[in-house]
């Protein structure tokens, strides 16, 4: 149950980020699995390789998660957000390809430089303790302490500061903010610093837990969007309910049934959620 | 402009071939150098150790005055692990760089695609780390179609043989281990391991629990160790090759109290050791050589020559297709000729022995037809353990350098 509890809140945070720039700037990010797979590979090699220490190995993975998240918006997004040629009920499509794209081209790039060997971070608390019988290591309460406090602080900023209020209230109506004198690409940087170093976290926690390679970017990339689409494309609490629903699935489903079956009942439950309620379970639009 | 370049490189080469023939006519005809095409996974840490191997080999070759006069040239293409990429790879190699032979791959997916090419094409073709028993046994089945094709590694039957001949000395007259579960990842070549390790484990004194088999994309595997510890075994006997890195350090993480020992491909290389965090310490893995390990008298400057090399030691797949470049050399030699028929036909006399051992392969009449064969005096595969981050071999005896070890965390259930 815990480990279900550590893998769920690691989704959340992965899906938070992808979620809140959806709601945003309407942009689904399909590089996303890409940039959490660069923090952990970051990370790995500055630790192993380096020999930085854990602790600044951890740091420079979510510093190369955030510069990947700035490239990704100023080199790929931005562009065809302002472009003049391509019509503006294309921009979606050709956001969504320009993404994927950029994602394949980070994993690549990974592939080519450290193989597509998976590649673990050293962990940052060591050992096991004993929770009611079952072995549990450190780490993964470590895990889930890092994500539910990484995503409280998030609820705090954007409920309690004037600039989280201008995300919120950009998500809500962009037009609006902008006729409150407010700069809307001012909060979509804040918003993409805020998913790049989101995606960090969750990248560098996944490296330690489980372990990524360059194999690990499409099933990220999937596993976030079902997520998110589960919940309700934009909305930071339905993605934190369908996190834990889909964690728990996957897990539930590893213990009781066979690991080879693990991400199937998920998938189809997203199917079904689809058939009744379309727009997710809380879901606006 | 790379076809100008090009197009411009070969009237130059054209011209000077030409010129060549007409000064040394006949004896040019000869010089022309046996082209070994390579399909690899150059990014896989498996498979990455394949051009690289053998290209060692050909420059070694071509520095002794290569095979009657001919050099050797290797010309590798990366199949970025798919199937697809490889057969395209295979028809480009033989139709167009016009190869006389082809070393491909360790995957056995991979291999089986490529087997009726090499049927169709007539090429010989010879895989330095695949596994499947379907290979060779598909040779036997129609051996006047496929008998292009070649095992150059033990296959899973084999391979679950080695296994089990090292657990009954180290683990079952040793230590005295009675029970054992299987894990392994859900590929082709499992599927003839597993069936393997079923019927030789009990045989020399190990009752199987139970048997898992998971997907090899699985990320998580604590369900996994959970349900083998569940079921109290002394020892977890493995079966991976797509995956390795991350069940090895989540074993450790969790500190699995139970020792992994049986196939763990990855763990073959030397960068696994810094790709876990050294969590691979304490793990028992079969291999055909080591550093090290003087399987024969070429095994050890092999191995060195090629850290010298790349940086790093190769994989188990490096050795075999070290090998395999030197036997096809041989072959070709005694072949006289590089004739597909021909080169087949010497290839099936090959008795070599390499960096892994002595290497003959089962004639026609044998179920695993082109196989190489396993046994005392021939190949019986080594185990190894890492310890102190570093791969010692434990097994057989006449090549062992020190005892077991395990991790704190481990805790054996018998003496």
């Amino acid at each position: 149950m815990i480990d279900g509890f550590a893998i769920s809140a690691l989704y959340a945070l992965g899906a938070t980020g992808f979620t809140l720039i959806f709601g945003v700037s309407g942009v689904l990010n399909l590089s996303h699995g890409a940039i959490m797979v660069a923090a952990a590979v970051a990370a790995w090699a500055a630790a192993s390789i380096l020999n930085v220490g854990t602790y600044a190995g951890a740091l420079i993975g979510v510093a190369v998660a955030l510069v990947t998240a700035f490239a990704t918006y100023f080199a790929v997004v931005k562009p065809i957000q302002d472009s003049r040629r391509i019509p503006n009920e294309e921009k979606e499509i050709f956001v969504l390809t320009g993404t994927l794209l950029w994602g394949i081209m980070i994993q690549e790039l990974i592939a080519y430089f450290f193989t597509n060997n998976a590649k673990t971070v050293l962990p940052i608390v060591e050992g096991v303790v004993d929770i009611l019988g079952v072995r549990t290591p450190k780490n993964e309460i470590f895990t889930a302490i890092v994500c539910c406090l990484v995503i409280a602080l998030l609820w705090l900023l954007v409920n309690r500061t004037r600039t989280g209020k201008a995300v919120l209230a950009a998500s809500m109506n962009p037009r609006g903010v902008t006729l409150l004198g407010l700069e809307l690409t001012n909060i979509f940087i804040v918003v993409w610093a805020i998913y790049g170093i989101l995606a960090g976290i969750a990248g560098v926690l996944l490296g330690m837990f489980l372990g990524v390679s360059s194999y690990s970017v499409g099933p990220l990339t999937a596993s976030a969007f079902s997520i998110v689409v589960l919940g309700g494309l934009g909305s930071v609490s339905g993605s934190l309910i369908a996190a834990f629903v889909v964690g728990y699935l996957e897990t539930i489903t590893a213990y009781l049934v066979s690991p080879a079956y693990r991400t199937i009942p998920a998938l189809l439950l997203l199917v079904v959620v689809m058939y009744i309620r379309p727009q997710g379970l809380l879901g606006r639009r | 402009m790379k076809t100008i370049l090009s197009g411009a490189l070969r009237m130059v080469l054209g011209a000077a071939s030409l010129g060549a023939l007409m000064t040394a006519s006949g004896a040019a005809l000869a010089a022309a150098p046996i082209r070994i095409g390579v399909i690899a996974e150059a990014q896989a840490i498996a498979g990455a150790s394949i051009p690289q191997a053998a290209q060692l080999a050909a420059d070694e070759i071509n520095a002794g005055g290569g095979v009657d006069g001919r050099k050797i040239e290797i010309i590798s293409y990366d199949n970025h692990s798919s199937s697809a990429d490889s057969v395209r790879a295979f028809q480009r190699a033989v139709n167009e760089d016009k190869v006389n032979a082809v070393i491909a791959s360790y995957i056995s997916e991979v291999v089986l695609a490529l087997e009726p090419w090499a049927s169709r094409l007539k090429t010989p073709f010879v895989t330095p780390g695949a596994a499947s028993n379907e290979i060779s046994k598909s040779v036997h089945a129609d051996y006047e179609k496929n008998k292009y094709t070649f095992h150059g590694y033990l296959t899973s039957a084999a391979l679950a043989l080695s296994v089990c001949d090292a657990a009954k000395e180290l683990l079952v007259d040793k230590m005295h281990m009675k029970s054992a579960v299987i894990m392994s990842e859900d590929a082709a070549w499992t599927k003839p391991l597993d069936v393997g390790y079923e019927e030789c484990l009990p045989k020399v004194g190990l009752k199987v629990l139970d048997h898992i088999r998971f997907s090899p994309d699985t990320t998580d595997f604590t369900p996994i160790f959970n349900k083998i510890e569940g079921s109290k075994p002394d020892v977890i006997i493995t079966g991976i090759s797509h995956v390795g890195v991350q069940p090895t350090v989540q074993w450790k993480n969790q500190e699995v109290p139970i020792p992994m020992f049986g196939i763990s491909s990855q763990a073959t290389n030397e960068t696994f050791g810094k790709d876990t965090n050294q969590a691979a310490e304490g793990v028992l893995y079969q291999g055909v050589s080591g550093p090290g390990v003087a399987v024969t008298p070429k095994s050890v400057p092999f191995a060195e020559n090629f850290k010298k090399k790349f940086g790093n030691y190769p994989s188990y797949a490096g050795y075999t297709a070290y090998d395999e470049v030197y036997y096809i050399a041989d072959a070709a030699k005694r072949a006289g000729s590089t004739d597909a028929d021909k080169l087949v036909a010497a290839l099936e006399k090959t008795d070599w022995e390499g960096t892994i051992g002595r290497v003959q392969f089962y004639g026609k009449d044998d179920p695993f037809t082109h196989s190489i064969k396993y046994g005392r005096g021939l190949i019986t595969g080594l185990m190894l353990q890492w310890q102190d981050g570093k791969q010692i071999a434990v097994w057989p005896k006449e090549v062992a350098k020190t005892e077991i070890k395990f991790p704190s965390f481990i805790k054996l259930t018998t003496n």
